[in-house]
């Protein structure tokens, strides 16, 4: 199959493991309200990238690892401060971000592509990335058929759902860690500026087609695949980068459901 | 009466403000008591404590060990995007034991199992008209009747109600006491109910508590009620409502309530 190259075979699957992951996170984060949060995580991915290359380790293992632990610190803070979360996801995302960049043109001694990261490159989808991609799939899957009822508790009131016997703060943290897994995956695939589209644009437009949440779920992620699968043939054939071109065909999808009135 | 809830002497600050100041008391089955405060006086929080939401600042709170608790909270806001119907809001509040045997189905299908237990509730509190509603468009005085219902649906021990008849018109009002009141004579629940605005207190309720960030009065409408104050309230004969006109003043609050209300009255004229 020399007209379908195997790199294209990982951009794929790549892309779509990261849609179906970005799901039942995403649905959470706009039933939520969260989606300021996802942009502040993703933000601060791109600080995981230059302390890898300033220390010198693989650099999807460090963005795995920064993103957890920023996620873990601002879970933590939102919890105790009297600062509006608004606001100090704010300062967070963009501090971040400037902080990231500058570390990065800091370090002359490597050449790398920063547009690589801030808008992906899913083309250059190894297996090993493919492997992580599906391990965190799996555990997504698990926490899910786990807690979906807790979390639908908790969306709806927190106190009650803790009053009623759901352990909130774990379930939530552990929620949050998810989130930075994904969100550090999906780097590759539409760089960290995109990454929050990917979680609610699909989910956003689900809301036109359900009636229960189970079922936003599952649009959400048949519209995730589709946006996935048609943004890469648009890339290719108009020759544009594949992150903005997936985000583009899923903002796409959005406003021709938008013509549709919501049910219910 | 088993007891279900004890508390005592809690005190709990946020940052250097005190909002409660050693408080103490207790909740049995089949008990109604009713906390009362003008604003700010640390209702809600008290709540939470004896929710075990927050942990106050010093004093202990004792539940009875697996305490079945239904809470209803204020309000509950839910965001247009989540797509749930009332009768889907309602199965999630069932007991996981009730969901059982644990198989994946139970997480994303409801329509399968038994809903006697919900449909009697519902039907009492007279809303299964609204349970193929979206959870949004509800009134406020049907939500109430929602978030009971979803409380009563765990058969809790105690039942935790945050200003129940807030935004319910005062006919509604009198229904929710009278059911509130038949609950407890039927299912003995012990019942805890917070209330500020109109100051309305149940005549059924056993135990008034007011509070303004100390327990500043407390005891059962009839022995309160030999305050003036009360008097001309119960003498009124209201079936299921009674009107307390909370008139605090922390100067006089020495426990010195009946000449103070007294007082009071007489400056209004009464």
């Amino acid at each position: 199959m020399e007209w379908f190259p195997n790199f294209l075979v990982f951009a794929l699957l790549g892309g779509l493991g990261i849609a179906v992951i970005a799901a039942p996170l995403g649905v959470f984060m706009v039933w939520q309200r969260q989606s300021y949060f996802g942009a502040t995580l993703a933000h601060s991915a791109l600080l995981g990238v230059s302390l890898g290359l300033f220390w010198e380790i693989d650099l999807t293992l460090s963005v795995l690892i920064f993103s957890m632990l920023i996620a873990f610190g601002i879970h933590q803070l939102a919890q105790k401060t009297q600062l509006s979360s608004d606001t100090l996801l704010g300062i967070l995302a963009h501090s971040s971000l400037a902080l990231g960049l500058a570390t990065l043109s800091l370090q002359n001694t490597v050449q790398i592509d920063i547009m690589g990261y801030l808008f992906g490159d899913i083309l250059s989808v190894t297996p090993s990335d493919l492997i992580l991609i599906f391990s965190v799939g799996f555990i997504t899957l698990i926490f899910y058929l786990y807690h979906w009822r807790d979390l639908l508790n908790i969306t709806l009131n927190p106190e009650l759902a803790q009053v009623e016997g759901i352990r909130v703060k774990p379930i939530q943290l552990q929620y949050v860690l998810l989130l930075a897994l994904m969100i550090a995956l999906s780097m590759k695939i539409v760089g960290v500026l995109l990454v929050t589209s990917l979680l609610i644009i699909p989910a956003a437009a689900a809301r036109r087609l359900a009636r229960t949440p189970e079922a936003m779920l599952l649009f959400s992620i048949l519209l995730g695949i589709s946006s996935v699968i048609l943004g890469l043939l648009t890339s290719m054939s108009l020759d544009i980068p594949t992150g903005p071109a997936i985000v583009l065909v899923a903002t796409l999808i959005f406003l021709l459901l938008l013509i549709k009135k919501a049910p219910g | 009466m088993s007891l279900l809830i004890k508390a005592t002497q809690i005190s709990h600050s946020f940052d250097e403000n005190q909002v409660l100041q050693n408080i103490s008391l207790e909740i049995h089955a089949g008990e109604i008591v009713t906390l009362i405060g003008p604003n700010g006086a640390g209702k809600s929080t008290l709540l939470k404590i004896l929710l075990k939401l927050i942990r106050p600042t010093s004093g202990d709170v004792w539940q009875k060990s697996n305490l079945r608790i239904g809470f209803m909270p204020q309000k509950i806001q839910i965001d247009p995007t989540l797509p749930m119907t009332v009768k889907h809001f309602l199965n999630l509040g069932r007991t996981k034991s009730s969901t059982q045997p644990k198989s994946w189905k139970n997480h994303f299908n409801f329509s399968a199992h038994d809903t006697t237990e919900i449909q009697s509730v519902v039907e009492e509190l007279n809303i299964a008209h609204l349970l193929e509603q979206p959870i949004q468009n509800v009134s406020g005085g049907e939500m109430q009747r929602i978030l009971l219902a979803r409380a009563l649906i765990r058969n809790p021990e105690l039942l935790v109600l945050d200003e129940p008849v807030q935004g319910v018109d005062l006919q509604g009002q009198t229904e929710l006491y009278h059911f509130i009141n038949e609950l407890r004579r039927e299912r003995n629940l012990g019942i805890l109910m917070v209330s500020h605005d109109l100051h309305i207190v149940m005549k059924n309720t056993d135990q008034v508590l007011c509070l303004n960030q100390h327990l500043c009065c407390s005891g059962t409408p009839q022995s309160v009620s030999k305050s003036p104050e009360f008097l001309a309230i119960f003498g009124q004969g209201a079936e299921e409502l009674a009107l307390y006109e909370h008139h605090h003043d922390s100067s006089q609050c020495g426990h010195t309530h009946g000449s103070a209300s007294q007082a009071t009255q007489d400056k209004e004229g009464h």
